[in-house]
């Protein structure tokens, strides 16, 4: 509901007040998912929609939003590395084939492999063809895209029975799940139970995450943090990031730019591929045609509106996923977002006002209060509109919050050694 | 002249060689024989009946083709294609049910209500582009995804045939005055035999129409004109007056309103109304790389969408034999990476080539020292095709 909400958080090139931002990344994280917690906590008192954040909504949210993040993150190695990748939706086509047939033929570990495999030769592809022959990034993705849903639908027919076959069999084991922290469950449980202010969504979201939890959740969320390591406090991150703003300069210093590029683009379609393996194994169990359903889209989407930063593509991922986690929810429950829309822009209004942003802090309140009034006079939210939410929220952050998005400098430019 | 145009062509040959040849060795490492598909593509591919499918599989992917060139010409991504026809075939099936006309009018005032909403949702992007600076390919991109909700937000609560009316969810059925005809009887006047079974779209006219129309915009007019000169180089044409504002949204219209006509043939052919069904989907990706195949050129344009048809009316032969018919999927997308590919190299080749030869001239003349390093290659965008 809230395009705009969290500015800070999803800019880095914002100039919050000075005691803001001493604090530090990960604390802002902290408190703005608290913040958020705590008007999706709000809105369930205040609405009656107990469902709203209860334990089973905000797992299917998890589950949802998780491929949707991975391939923005793979969006944001690539992108780092100044390559636009429009393939992922194609490489995660990828993942899903390859994770499904390795399921089905080895294992599933082995699956899982096969498929972050898969979609890293997808982006091998998409590397040879923008790092060395210099084609236009945008066309080369495009490419891939159609030529992945026809080479997996190709081996769909020539791997498994029948020529017209459009999925293939289940795969006969998953991958173990888990309780993280089993001896906190029985509390959190009860916790939850209580529906507590704040205390008991809290320990749904928890217990969403840490319960009964696949082993490949854990692998995947782990790559958030693994990822903000590596790109940002090694040498190695730091000349990728180089390639991405500056290619002549690192170029200059001594940076092997088409091997950062290599090695960038096909890191993106390997954790795209890992995308897909998480929508056979987390869904359907197993490869279907078109089951990606434009999500790498959405993972794109994701990428901008997290500001090509990790911690901004999560929340961003954890809020379309929670959007589209509504759809199989009783009219009620969506319905109750306008009320949290509300609330989002009432606090982010808010935070424009403490900064002496009037303006922008009337237009906020002004959308809350349409929120509030479209609550009022309406018994549903549109079902056919909730899927699309994510772009929607995309494109009005890139209309209004464009300047506060910084893209890396060299994003999509083809380059070549000694510009020719 | 002749060695450019045999530069021009060796890149799609190349491609589609590529293609066969991938496909071939695909085809080897399963049960099936290669050889066995390819006397399939080569003979059922050209019956009569494998043909006129052809030529009505290409005349939408034509219109694709033009519609996401002319933003090509101007260095513009118009990737959002696929939503502007898919909103323009609804809105005109449902308008053109509401309407009684005479036969002609009818059909002509579809063409307007599809074009005039596919040119509306294109605005979006070019609006944006304009003023704000806003990435068409990403705006498009999300508003490709944002036009199936508004599609099925207007059909599932407005335009909606009654269930009494219609048993799927769809528009009401278009009465016949709004429906295209058949060409089979003039094919047959003139001589050309066309099987009882199949039926020639009248459509293909349009898809000619739209032809011609690219050509005399882009090529002949002084619109036209102003539209390559920001493609190629847009500061320069800035400087010389063009107002690059009003090019980037014009050319934005004229695409989204040929964008509109692509989804017709499905609404205006004897279904007669829009479903989720009726109208396929992804004429708009596979418009894309009709485009680059033909190289933006009308005549290109031409023979890339029939290329692309051919393949896809290919399947049915291919599926009777109980092959794979999936391997012209393959081919279609390996022909469209290597093209691209290729014309890059081309590109390239003949930039050195040129550069020799100048260098050659300066020093047969002996007086300037050698040119300075050739121009850098600036992401030069989708627009590939020679000047």
């Amino acid at each position: 509901m809230t395009s705009l909400m969290n500015p800070p958080e999803t800019a880095a090139g914002a100039k919050p007040p000075a005691r803001f931002a001493e604090i530090p990344r990960w604390a802002r994280l902290v408190l703005y998912l608290a913040l958020g917690v705590g008007t999706m906590s709000l809105t369930r008192v205040l609405t009656g929609a107990g469902q709203l954040t209860a334990e089973n909504t905000l797992r299917s949210a998890v589950y949802l939003a998780l491929p949707i993040a991975l391939a923005g993150l793979g969006g944001l190695w690539s992108e780092r590395a100044g390559v636009v990748n429009i393939g992922l939706e194609g490489m995660m086509v990828l993942g899903t084939w390859f994770g499904a047939y390795g399921g089905i033929a080895y294992g599933p570990w082995q699956g899982v492999l096969m498929g972050v495999v898969g979609g890293a030769i997808g982006g091998l592809l998409h590397a040879i063809a923008t790092v060395s022959f210099g084609v236009d990034h945008i066309i080369s993705g495009v490419s891939i895209n159609l030529l992945a849903v026809g080479f997996c639908e190709f081996l769909t027919s020539v791997s498994w029975d029948g020529a017209s076959a459009r999925e293939s069999p289940s795969i006969p084991s998953n991958v173990t799940k888990v309780d993280l922290i089993p001896f906190l469950k029985g509390p959190l449980h009860d916790l939850a139970g209580q529906r507590r202010f704040f205390l008991s969504d809290l320990a749904n979201a928890v217990l969403a995450v840490t319960t009964n939890v696949s082993l490949l959740i854990v692998v995947a969320l782990a790559l958030f943090p693994l990822t903000y390591f590596v790109l940002w406090k090694t040498p190695f991150g730091l000349r990728l990031r180089s390639v991405g703003e500056d290619p002549d300069a690192a170029d200059s210093l001594g940076v092997n730019v088409y091997r950062m590029k290599y090695v960038a683009v096909m890191v993106s379609g390997a954790l795209s591929g890992l995308a897909g393996v998480l929508l056979v194994y987390l869904f359907s169990s197993k490869f279907q045609s078109g089951q990606t359903g434009g999500r790498g889209f959405i993972g794109l989407a994701a990428m901008i509106f997290g500001n090509w930063r990790p911690g901004g593509l999560l929340v961003g991922a954890g809020l379309f996923g929670f959007m589209d986690s509504m759809q199989s929810q009783v009219t009620e429950t969506s319905h109750a977002l306008l009320v949290g829309a509300a609330l989002m822009f009432v606090v982010t209004g808010l935070a424009c006002a403490f900064r002496k942003l009037w303006v922008s802090a009337a237009v906020f309140f002004l959308l809350a209060a349409g929120a509030a009034w479209w609550y009022q006079v309406t018994d549903e939210l549109p079902r056919e509109i909730i899927p699309y939410f994510p772009h929607v929220t995309t494109l009005l952050v890139l209309v209004f919050a464009s300047q506060r998005l910084r893209m890396p400098a060299a994003d999509g430019k083809v380059w070549r050694r000694g510009g020719r | 002249m002749i060695r450019r145009i045999t530069l021009a062509l060796a890149a799609p040959v190349l491609a589609v060689a590529v293609a066969t040849a991938v496909s071939a060795l695909m085809l080897a490492f399963t049960d099936y024989s290669a050889a066995e598909v390819f006397k399939v593509i080569f003979t059922d591919g050209f019956s009569r009946t494998s043909l006129v499918d052809t030529v009505n599989r290409a005349a939408p992917y034509y219109i694709a083709g033009v519609a996401v060139a002319i933003g090509f010409k101007m260095n513009l991504f118009n990737i959002g294609v696929e939503g502007q026809y898919r909103l323009a075939a609804l809105f005109a099936a449902a308008a053109a049910a509401a309407v009684k006309l005479p036969a002609p009018l009818h059909v002509l005032f579809t063409f307007l209500v599809a074009m005039a909403v596919g040119a509306a949702w294109a605005s979006i992007p070019g609006l944006l582009r304009a003023y704000r600076g806003v990435s068409e390919v990403i705006s498009s991109i999300m508003l490709n995804a944002t036009a199936l909700g508004v599609a099925a937000f207007f059909l599932g609560r407005w335009l909606r045939a009654p269930a009494e009316v219609e048993q799927t969810l769809g528009t009401r059925r278009i009465s016949p005055s709004g429906q295209l005809p058949s060409l089979n009887g003039v094919l047959r006047a003139i001589g050309i035999d066309v099987p009882d079974a199949t039926r020639v779209q009248s459509y293909v006219i349009l898809a000619a129409v739209v032809g011609v129309i690219y050509y005399l915009v882009i090529w002949r007019s002084s619109y036209g004109f102003d539209l390559r000169a920001t493609g190629s180089n847009a500061e320069a044409a800035t400087a010389s007056g063009v107002d690059a504002k009003r090019m980037v949204i014009t050319a934005m219209l004229l695409s989204g309103a040929a964008a509109g006509l692509i989804g017709l043939n499905d609404i205006m052919s004897p279904a007669a109304r829009y479903t989720d069904v009726t109208v396929v989907s992804g004429l708009g990706f596979t418009g894309i790389a009709i485009a680059l195949l033909g190289r933006n050129n009308p005549v290109g344009i031409a023979f890339a969408a029939l290329l692309w048809a051919f393949m896809d009316a290919v399947q049915t032969p291919l599926s009777n034999a109980e092959l794979p018919k999936q391997i012209t999927a393959i081919m279609q997308g390996i022909t469209v990476l290597s093209v691209v590919i290729a014309y890059e190299v081309v590109r390239r080749v003949a930039a050195r080539q040129e550069l020799a030869g100048l260098r050659r001239e300066v020093t047969a003349g002996g007086a300037a020292p050698p040119p300075a390093d050739p121009p850098p290659s600036t992401g030069s965008g989708p627009e590939v095709a020679p000047a």
